[in-house]
């Protein structure tokens, strides 16, 4: 195994820890919605990287037997996405709730006003 | 990449989110090129499309700026990136190779799927028969989260029946030709939301795409004509019920297949032909999914469109 | 006979009904659960394809003794706090929104019972999701605009954590090429000395703590459970994070084998200290609240503690008290909560200082919170003792003295916080002398001393709970030989 076929990997974990970043530092919580998407669509990434075949075409059969891809990545990955889209659609809305409560979505100043009161 | 990167350092949260379309798009485009064409479909739908019409409403209705991170805060985060970062290259070293045909993940459940389907199910796109069939059970569960979400965004943002006021009725109303061209491009988006729809069992596509596309066709017509028009057209219990019935026909499809004699889910049993049962039964599971997605998602808009803050 | 599992799931889809319905769905589940435990005790594993497909192509179900006996604890707490909320969730929510309550109380279920009946890891995540999104909703619900930042932070935790499995799944998937447990287990020993492997067991194992709420990762859990609908703290407490120490036995022990799970990972030096460690913090948060919901969710942190300490002994026996505790624990705090929800209905808060004098105002309500307390600390006649009974028999088997007595001495610290509740309920007078308080109505009390005494029936007959614990333990612990 040579390092060199990995790299497709490391571009995933880089956009990975980016989406991580982007939840853990800001304050900002569409902000954080934001991040959890970048980091599940690199894990998406990674999951249809792992389905690649060298010279494999698209899992749809056709006449001729060629090399496909492996399709069983793409299926999970299908359920992914809905169950991504799925928790930024809740978050957002919870987000927008929390704007009608306290007329900020920054974190500490939530924090503030909880403490307060 | 870089627009990843772009996204994590704006502060203009109205600018991040277009990137995130930007980006979610390019993702997309890498599918393709990774053969998952299916899942490139899907990604560009529903990531650069309803995800960021989702993220633009609720930043419309919340604000649009971001304080700067406290350097506390990035310190803390680039910690727990680093370590995590580096646990997963140190995972990936022992990984086969990208592209290697002889990795286990190809050796092993999947030839199954690529040499017996055909005999077994009998449609071309394999990514279609193991979703509906062979893991039949995880997409009634992919169904049922999407219509959970609705559920949850329903219940927390509220959608009263006939209630509009939010949205500035017929917002866009009076520009004639976004009218028009809406108008023209309505029925077209509808037809296409139709042939993925069927079209899914020869070619990418399936319930899931077909229902997204479905509804930004509504989410269009509710932008362009305000909210009233589209209520009016689709009134949200409707949609609401509508919802609901999509899962219950995946679940009821099951069901059937059990009072038939089979396992639930086992569409074999439906008719005499087990090769024609699977056709017909994912036939009408997709449909479910295709009626829940369309209905959650049209619901989703409703219900961002039509909050008003509690005062 | 396995064909009943179908139904199961399916009865719970059923969308958007009523309370009456949602009640019913949950009694057939929980009988359909007792039918299967039976089922699993006389005959041994049942396996049940989903579609016809044998796995590992399809989906399977696999009931063996663990996940019936989890699959009946999370029915049978669901069907018990349902008759509870009617009362307690007609008083605490919008009522515009009650339908919605009952839907995402239903999906949850299916959420719960579905990663728990699964035998496909893929699967787990999904139902995950259902169970998670599901709830986020029945937290924010309530009307204290507090529950909308605990979800929202629940959410925020609670995606990371999913998302640390699909990773984890995803890393198993590139080395074995299959997703079903059965399948997994048995090809992970040909490429256990992989890298790979061993992250992709560390980011299961994470994403599992953060559901579970492990202590390092438990800042989601007090606030949550805090600010939800009371009948919803009730069913959380009782179900959510037994099913997360439920997938985490799963983990450690089916798919991955002990022998990989402790010897080569060493996870148990790991757990045991944190898990310790994670008793203590949390007792001591929870001495010092002032809000008693959330103490008790500090409690909830370190009753998962000891859970996590039975498993991290490897023994049969250790393992056999982590179950028996799962079983225990979700019996006492759904008793507390479902107590607590009595006081709310009447006097519209749980702080400490609110609650005073409440102890004469509202007997019944106040012994049963008593009785519950006492299990909590592990006053023999309980299912408190029974299990702390077991953990600490299991430690002395190691020769671990010391560990006993860090069990014991970490129940004095509940005592000490069950106490204080006790000291502001009978021995302080009323902040406000005027104000009249009734006791709950029959409704609410029905339910609650339903689970006080099934309290103290599982602390007297231990017959059922410890037979089935041990089966369970031996047969995860069989695997690994």
């Amino acid at each position: 195994m040579e390092i060199f076929g990995l790299y497709n990997y490391w571009v995933v974990v880089v956009l990975m820890m980016i989406g991580l970043y982007v939840v853990v530092a800001s304050g900002n919580l569409i902000k954080k919605i934001v991040g959890l998407n970048i980091f599940q669509t690199s894990v998406f990434i990674l999951y249809i990287s792992i389905g690649k075949l060298k010279g494999g075409t698209a899992p749809i059969l056709m006449e001729d037997p060629a090399s496909y891809s492996n399709p069983l990545p793409h299926v999970l990955i299908l359920t992914a996405i809905v169950v991504g889209v799925a928790t930024t659609a809740l978050g957002l809305a919870l987000a927008v709730r929390i704007y009608g409560a306290y007329g900020t979505i920054e974190e500490d100043e939530i924090e503030e006003q909880e403490s307060t009161t | 990449m870089a627009t990843a990167i772009a996204v994590a350092r704006l502060d203009q949260l109205f600018a991040a989110v277009m990137l995130f379309g930007i980006y979610s798009l390019l993702s997309a485009a890498l599918f393709v090129v990774m053969d998952a064409v299916d899942v490139a479909f899907t990604e560009a739908a529903v990531g650069a499309g309803i995800a960021t019409i989702l993220m633009l409403s609720a930043l419309a209705l919340t604000s649009r700026t971001q304080r700067p991170v406290p350097r506390r805060r990035h310190w803390m985060a680039t910690g727990v990136v680093v370590v995590t970062g580096l646990g997963v290259i140190y995972g990936t070293l022992d990984m086969p190779s990208y592209g290697d045909p002889n990795a286990p993940a190809h050796l092993h459940v999947v030839p199954h799927y690529l040499q017996q389907s055909m005999a077994e199910i009998g449609i071309p796109n394999v990514v279609t028969s193991v979703l509906a069939s062979y893991r039949g059970y995880d997409t009634l569960g992919e169904t049922v989260v999407i219509f959970t979400a609705a559920v949850g965004v329903i219940g927390r943002l509220g959608v009263v029946p006939g209630i509009t006021a939010y949205v500035k009725s017929g917002g866009m109303q009076h520009h004639l030709i976004l009218r028009i061209t809406a108008k023209l491009m309505l029925p077209l988006i509808l037809l296409f939301a139709l042939y993925v729809q069927f079209h899914g069992d020869y070619g990418p596509g399936g319930g899931f795409q077909a229902g997204v596309i479905f509804a930004s066709a509504f989410i269009l017509y509710g932008l362009v004509f305000g909210l009233e028009d589209a209520t009016a057209v689709a009134p949200s219990i409707v949609v609401r019920v509508v919802a609901a019935c999509g899962v219950l026909l995946y679940a009821l499809v099951g069901v059937l297949s059990l009072f038939l004699g089979g396992n639930y889910l086992d569409y074999g049993v439906l008719v005499e032909d087990p090769t024609q049962g699977q056709h017909i039964g994912i036939l009408l599971v997709e449909f479910g999914v295709g009626m829940t997605v369309a209905a959650s998602m049209i619901s989703l808009f409703y219900a961002y469109a039509s909050y008003k803050p509690e005062e | 006979m396995p064909l009943l599992a179908g139904p199961v799931c399916l009865l719970l889809h059923h969308p958007r009904l009523s309370w009456g319905l949602a009640t019913t769905a949950s009694w057939i589940a929980f009988f359909i659960a007792l039918t299967l435990l039976d089922q699993v005790l006389s005959n041994g594993t049942i396996t049940y394809a989903l579609g016809g497909w044998a796995a590992p192509w399809g989906i399977e179900y696999r009931i063996d003794e663990i996940n019936a006996f989890v699959l009946l604890i999370v029915s049978g707490i669901s069907a018990i706090t349902l008759p509870f909320a009617r009362t307690s969730i007609e008083y605490e929510i919008n009522p515009r929104r009650i339908y919605i309550l009952y839907t995402a109380w239903m999906l949850c279920l299916t959420g719960l019972l579905g990663i728990t009946i699964t035998g496909d890891v893929f699967n787990v995540f999904v139902f995950l999701e259902i169970a998670s999104l599901s709830s986020y909703t029945l937290i924010s619900l309530s009307r204290d605009p507090r529950s909308l930042t605990a979800a929202f932070r629940y959410l925020v935790m609670g995606t990371i954590g999913a998302t640390f499995i699909l990773i984890g799944i995803a890393l198993l998937y590139i080395m074995t090429g299959t997703l079903n447990m059965m399948d997994l287990s048995q090809r992970i020993p040909a490429v256990a000395d992989t890298r790979t492997v061993k992250m992709a067991f560390t980011f299961l194992i994470v994403g599992i703590g953060l559901k579970a709420a492990l202590f390092p990762m438990h800042f989601w859990l007090p606030n949550a459970y805090a600010f939800a609908p009371s009948a919803v703290s009730a069913l959380f407490a009782g179900t959510a994070t037994k099913v997360a120490v439920y997938l985490l036995l799963r983990f450690f022990f089916t798919v991955f084998g002990p022998e990989f799970s402790f010897d080569v990972m060493q996870s148990d030096r790991v757990l045991l200290p944190l898990a310790l460690v994670g008793v203590f913090a949390a007792s001591t948060a929870a001495i010092v609240q002032s809000d008693v919901k959330r103490m008790l969710g500090y409690s909830s942190v370190a009753q998962i503690g000891y859970m996590v300490i039975g498993i991290s002994l490897v023994s049969v026996l250790g393992v056999t008290a982590g179950i028996l505790h799962l079983f225990n624990h979700a019996l006492m705090k759904a008793a507390l909560f479902v107590s607590l929800g009595c006081v709310v209905y009447r006097i519209g808060s749980t702080r400490l200082t609110d609650m005073a004098g409440v102890g004469r105002a509202m007997p019944w309500t106040m012994g049963a919170f008593v009785v519950g307390g006492l299990s909590l600390v592990g006053v023999p006649l309980t299912v408190g003792f029974i299990s702390k009974w077991y953990l600490i028999l299991a430690a002395l088997e190691q020769q671990w003295w010391w560990l006993a007595v860090l069990v014991l001495v970490s129940s004095l610290l509940a005592l000490i916080y069950i106490w204080r509740v006790v000291e502001f309920a009978y021995f302080k007078a009323p902040a406000d002398p005027a104000r009249e308080i009734t006791e709950a109505p029959a409704t609410l009390l029905i339910p609650t001393w339903l689970l006080i005494l099934a309290n103290v029936y599982f602390g007297i007959d231990t017959s059922l709970t410890v037979g089935v614990a041990e089966r369970a333990a031996k047969l995860l612990m069989g695997t690994a030989s």
